[in-house]
Order: C-alpha cells, then sequence, then structure tokens
C-alpha cells in the first residue's frame, strides 16, 4: 500500500489541525511546516502512527534566511516510512534571538549526533539534549560558522589582498 | 659493470690504506642517504606521494626504503594534504613524538598555505604549528616535485652541522611554537 501526498498531509491535519501552518510539493516531496514547540510531538505521532510509521530518521540539520525577520534560523528534518517508502520534510522556524528548541533524542537515538551537528554549525540549543557539544569544529571556535553574520574565510590568511579577493 | 650509482666518498685526506675526513660529512652523508619517511598523507597529495613511493617513481632509491608508520623511528614528517584545524594538534603531537634530528616536508598547496580552502575549518599552513624545512608547492604537485622536494631536503640533511640542533636559535624556533 503506497502512501499518497493527501493521505499522509490529511493524517497530519486532522490530528494537529491549526499547527500545520504551510505545505508544499517541492522536488515532489511533501514539505510541511509546524511551530517549533511542536515539533517532539508531531515527530513522535509521525512515527508511531500505524498508518504512516516514519521509523527512520534521514536527516536533520539548520538552515539560516536572515531576510525572514521573526524566524530566520530552522531545522529541516526528513523522515522516511521505510514500510511505504515514502519520504516527508518537516521544517520549522526560530527567531534568531531566541534559537532554542526541544531536542528530539527521546524519540530517535539518530537524532543525538545530527543535533550536536546543527548545534555546532547554526548555535540552536536542543533543550534536553543528554550532550550538546560541538562534533566537527574546534571545541574552542567561537563562531556558529554557518550563520550568515560570520565569514566563510579565515581571519588569519595573511597572503590574500582583500581588493582582489572580494573580502 | 653495474649500473647502480652509489653514493661518492666526501672530501678528505687519502692515503695507503687510511681515509679522513670530518664526522659531520659522514655523518651528514649517512643521514641524507637513509632517511626514513613517516608520511601524513590525508587527501589528493597523499595519492601523488603513493605514486612517489611506487615503482615507476621508487622513492626508494633515495634511500628512502623503508616508511616509518611509528613517529619514534622516523626523520622526515612528510604532510600531505589539506590539515583541518581540528587535525592541528594531532600533527603537533606526531611532531613531537619524533626523534631529533627531525625535518618536515610540506607536500602541496593545502599543507603550505591552506590553499583553496581559505575558511575557518582549514589550518592555514602547517607553518602555524610546527616548523617546515621545504614546502613543494603544486595542486597536487607531480611525483617529480615530491621527489625534488626530498632531494631538497637530503641536501640540508647532508650540510647540517651536528651542533645545529643544540644551537639556542634551534632552541628559540621550537619555543616559538611551544614545543619543549
Amino acid at each position: 500500500m503506497a502512501l499518497t501526498h493527501e493521505q499522509v498531509l490529511g493524517r497530519l491535519q486532522s490530528a494537529f489541525g491549526e499547527s500545520i501552518l504551510s505545505n508544499s510539493l517541492p522536488y515532489g516531496m511533501l514539505k510541511v511546516e509546524i511551530p517549533a514547540n511542536k515539533n517532539v510531538e508531531v515527530v513522535k505521532f509521525l512515527k508511531e502512527d500505524p498508518e504512516l510509521q516514519f521509523i527512520y530518521l534521514t536527516d536533520l540539520c539548520g538552515v539560516h534566511f536572515p531576510e525572514q525577520t521573526g524566524r530566520e534560523v530552522g531545522v529541516v528534518m526528513h523522515m522516511h516510512s521505510l514500510v511505504h517508502n515514502y519520504r516527508i520534510r518537516i521544517v520549522y522556524y526560530m527567531p534568531e534571538q531566541k534559537t532554542e528548541v526541544n531536542t528530539l533524542t527521546e524519540v530517535f537515538a539518530a537524532a543525538n549526533w545530527m543535533e550536536r551537528e546543527t548545534y555546532d554549525f547554526f548555535g540552536i540549543r536542543f533543550t534536553g539534549h543528554p550532550d550538546l557539544r560541538r562534533i566537527l569544529n574546534v571545541d574552542h571556535m567561537e563562531m556558529f560558522p554557518l550563520l550568515k553574520q560570520y565569514p566563510l574565510e579565515d581571519s588569519s590568511r595573511e597572503d590574500k589582498d582583500d581588493r582582489f579577493f572580494g573580502r | 659493470m653495474s649500473d647502480i650509482k652509489i653514493v661518492e666518498a666526501p672530501e678528505g685526506i687519502e692515503g695507503q690504506g687510511f681515509f679522513a675526513t670530518s664526522l659531520n660529512t659522514v655523518i651528514g652523508m649517512a643521514r641524507a642517504n637513509s632517511l626514513w619517511p613517516l608520511p601524513f598523507a590525508t587527501s589528493c597529495c597523499g595519492i601523488e606521494f603513493m605514486a612517489t613511493m611506487g615503482s615507476n617513481y621508487d622513492l626508494a632509491r633515495f634511500g628512502s626504503e623503508r616508511m616509518s608508520f611509528s613517529p619514534r623511528q622516523a626523520d622526515l614528517l612528510m604532510v600531505m594534504g589539506t590539515i583541518a584545524k581540528k587535525m592541528g594538534p594531532i600533527l603537533k603531537q606526531v611532531y613531537e613524538q619524533m626523534a631529533e634530528p627531525r625535518w618536515v616536508i610540506s607536500v602541496g598547496a593545502c599543507a603550505s598555505s591552506g590553499g583553496i580552502f581559505d575558511t575557518y575549518s582549514v589550518l592555514q599552513g602547517i607553518d602555524r604549528i610546527i616548523p617546515v624545512d621545504v614546502y613543494v608547492p603544486g595542486c597536487p604537485p607531480r611525483p617529480e616535485q615530491i621527489i625534488d622536494g626530498v632531494m631538497k631536503i637530503q641536501e640540508l640533511v647532508r650540510s647540517e652541522s651536528l651542533r645545529r640542533r643544540n644551537q639556542p636559535e634551534y632552541q628559540a624556533l621550537l619555543a616559538s611554537y611551544g614545543i619543549e
């Protein structure tokens, strides 16, 4: 039995109603935006619902859109229903000043390192995470490098003339 | 006659039954022709190094037959490839574990200066954490260039004074890198 987009969306809307803020089908894949404080609830529902069974967390990462005032920093999750071979994307945004959201480690153990990576690069604090510290970058780094206010280049490099390298 | 070329004897005074020269030159010659390299290869320069070690280019001709995968028994640290900042302390530790005298060759643009990776996560040249003797340019350099770099190291080794490592200048160099 293959899942259809309408089926999944209908199931989510009947369970959460107004909390499904928006939905779209970029690249033929269902994308659903939810409020950040509902993330655990929705993900848990998607995983445990007998009809949907999104039992696999493919990916969890951050995004930063400085031009979206009030909802600059977001988390993007990809989930996979292995039984139906159906994938879904869940997105939730937070204001830049307070990037804090509940951890999903209690639903998916796989979220542990993914959330550490997201914290490492975007500074999103996952409350309740058992071990939230940097995972890929050096421990003493003082910035969250994928937030757009931080420069990509290494500031200590001396052999580049700024006039020619567009810094 | 064999066509194998062997190293010529250093300059000295020769007579019937004896040959005299300075200890410096003999030891320099011996060291230069038996360098044990420690390959620290992280990316494509490492692939070029594999070719350098292979039968076509054959680094063993220069007395570097044995790759030393323990820093304790290595003379020459060959750093080939991008070194991330997180890798920095590990590279430094490898260098610290090597016994004196030790030499370092930095192969390729990334190891020498960060190369195209002008970014927050990449070390902008290994000479920020350890002293380097020879830089080999290229992205990646051809095996000929790596061999040329090793030959430059051999030259340094051959002409190095036995006292160099005890001199205050050398101690100051190490101290500037925070190496005991």
